[in-house]
């Protein structure tokens, strides 16, 4: 294909045709090139951006137009920083963040380490287990709250057949208990595909002879998976967390489909808290700041830990 | 025979392989169901314990692609005959079909949506990421940041302002602005994803080109775009998931017109609460593409998760 490209473009354009059309200059190019990308993000990402940080000074109501705006200083951030609310729904996420990173990470690894192992077929059982990360979080959360229906659902079916509880007798959306980890259950199995993915990435990209290298050394195999195997994966499995933890962090479609944020506010994620604020009790004003809030930590975390996964990428 | 020490013995491939297709059939298990709930009749959803063996109907779809109205005993009796099994089965229930409901309409939607803003953010997207791959542009990388840096934002903090803008200038709950909005959400994907592709093209055939006559123009589209095929038809599939499973937006700048499928599907509602065989039906028809899709995407899925981050 190369080639043949390669070679068309020798042969083409007779010479007086081509030296009739003036080209432009590539610096006039690349500004065509680049602009209307830039223009799109500056018109749908950063103007927004910037009304809501304009928005977050005022007491700004988007159900009432008409009431005059009035610009109230710092007052909507010092009110979220001192809100019992907002740290309820900081630490939901915190819980949501961690264990979901924690499973997804042991479970992916896991199996990545033994689709390594380069069994027969291991290509097409890859690419089964991929499957539910891509499809849509809404619809197959959606789906979640039947399987886990008290009375007829399928997971609580399960359960109550391996552990000889009654299939009604626990709740796994209803129950402030359990809440919270049936959404962590959803997306680890939603997302351990994800982290599986890269590890298998790191994996694939260490050589053998290092491998061979310790075999001669007499390296006994769990030394080896400790001392190799290990910090030469370390790089991609942070890269899986970082993006884990971002998309996480922002975490709306699926949480709301299964528990819609309840019961009361126990699953209610930043996400979650911030739509409710903004599109049902339509604090807009307050919203806003809350958002700005949120995207400086997400900013903020995601920075710093690129410098440290940098640090460890550079040993 | 030869000797590897990284070679895993037979005995240890068996055991993984064990494990692996253990997970993978677990992991399958929800979507199984969502296939199998989707053939059933709505008593048989929900019968306990869960019915794997059932006769499969198609009243699912039925229910999907109509809206039915409950009739008397007598006037269902002077109807002439169903004309079509859909009728039959909707009469069994003691009901008429009483027209199409809107799933058509949101799935038709999701199509128009996703296809429109896939074309514009991968056209954009390659101009974009072959400036950024060929010539000097000031503050190349700080804008590459700035691009990628945009998906970071929580959907429902620019949402505020989108919907309050849009409420402005008449793009609320229409096909552009839709597409207007997920291009936007789907250009830093593009860009990255494609610079990488075309990062890989070797400059020496473009060079030949231009020696040879050719304007810039003429090799970008002459020479690149053939090469970058692979790669753009890629990202093009990934951009088109993304805006297919988008629901966020979907959900707070869309009601009616405008309205895609995934914030439809749930609210699917039979008599007496959700109507889970025409959801699951919803669900199986609108997770099936996708699926389509990740298979034969296989090879460069690493690299679309990453925003080319890794390339295996």
């Amino acid at each position: 294909m190369s080639e043949k490209t390669a070679e068309r473009v020798a042969n083409a354009t007779p010479v007086h045709i081509a030296r009739k059309i003036k080209g432009l200059s590539d610096r006039t190019i690349a500004w065509i090139f680049v602009g209307p990308t830039i223009f799109l993000l500056l018109a749908i990402n950063i103007f927004p951006l910037i009304w809501t940080v304009n928005l977050s000074f005022t007491n700004f109501k988007a159900n009432r137009i008409n009431r005059a705006i009035d610009y109230v200083g710092l007052r909507n951030y010092e009110r979220i920083l001192t809100d019992t609310d907002v740290w309820l729904s900081m630490q939901a996420t915190a819980h949501f963040l961690f264990w979901t990173i924690f499973f997804q990470v042991l479970i992916g690894f896991t199996l990545a380490w033994l689709i390594n192992k380069k069994f027969k077929g291991n290509d097409l059982w890859t690419t089964i287990i991929v499957l539910p990360m891509m499809l849509s979080p809404a619809v197959v959360g959606n789906f979640w709250t039947f399987l886990y229906q008290p009375q007829i659902g399928l997971f609580n079916y399960v359960v109550a057949f391996l552990t000889g509880r009654d299939a009604s007798s626990f709740e796994m959306l209803g129950s402030v208990d359990l809440a919270p980890w049936s959404i962590v259950i959803v997306d680890t199995w939603m997302w351990t595909p994800f982290v599986m993915l890269i590890c298998l990435a790191g994996l694939r990209s260490i050589p053998d002879y290092i491998y061979e290298a310790a075999e001669v050394d007499r390296a006994s195999k769990l030394r080896q998976f400790f001392t190799i195997t290990i910090p030469m994966v370390l790089p991609f499995l942070m890269l899986a967390v970082l993006f884990r933890g971002i998309e996480n962090f922002k975490m709306f479609d699926l949480v709301v489909q299964l528990t819609g944020g309840g019961p009361g506010s126990t699953t209610e994620l930043a996400s979650i808290h911030l739509k409710r604020e903004a599109f049902e009790k339509w604090r807009t004003g307050y919203s806003s700041a809350l958002a700005i809030i949120l995207f400086v930590t997400v900013f903020g975390l995601a920075s710093i830990y690129v410098k440290a996964l940098n640090k460890v990428k550079g040993k | 025979m030869s000797f590897s020490v990284t070679e895993a013995t037979t005995r240890q491939k068996w055991m993984a392989g064990t494990l692996v297709i253990l997970y993978a059939v677990i992991s399958l298990i929800p979507l199984v169901w969502i296939l199998m709930t989707g053939l059933k009749t709505p008593p048989d959803s929900i019968s306990y314990p869960p019915k794997v063996m059932f006769e499969p109907s198609l009243e699912g779809y039925v229910n999907l692609f109509t809206t039915r109205t409950r009739v008397s005993k007598e006037t269902l009796e002077s109807l002439p005959p169903p004309a079509n099994f859909a009728e039959e089965i909707v009469r069994n229930r003691d009901m008429v079909i009483a027209g199409p409901s809107k799933f058509g309409q949101r799935f038709m939607n999701s199509v128009i949506i996703g296809f429109g803003s896939t074309f514009l953010s991968v056209f954009l997207g390659t101009l974009a990421a072959y400036a950024f791959s060929r010539f000097r542009i000031p503050l190349a990388d700080d804008l590459l940041f700035f691009i990628l840096s945009t998906r970071m934002m929580p959907p429902i903090a620019v949402a505020i302002p989108i919907f309050l803008m849009y409420r402005n200038i008449g793009l609320s709950d229409t096909h552009l602005g839709m597409i207007l909005l997920y291009t936007a959400v789907n250009i830093s994907l593009a860009v990255w994803l494609l610079k990488g592709f075309i990062d890989e093209i070797p400059r020496e055939y473009e060079e030949a080109a231009l020696i040879d006559g050719y304007t810039r123009f003429q090799a970008f589209y002459k020479v690149v775009l053939p090469q970058a095929a692979t790669g753009i038809a890629s990202t093009a599939i990934f951009c088109l998931i993304f805006a297919w499973n988008e629901y966020a937006f979907a959900v707070l700048l869309t009601s009616g017109t405008a309205q895609t499928a995934p914030p439809f599907i749930p609210t699917i509602i039979g008599v007496g609460g959700l109507d889970w065989p025409a959801v699951a039906a919803g669900a199986t028809l609108f997770l099936i593409p996708v699926m389509i899709f990740t298979i034969m995407l296989r090879k460069h899925l690493l690299r679309g998760i990453t925003f080319g981050a890794v390339r295996k």
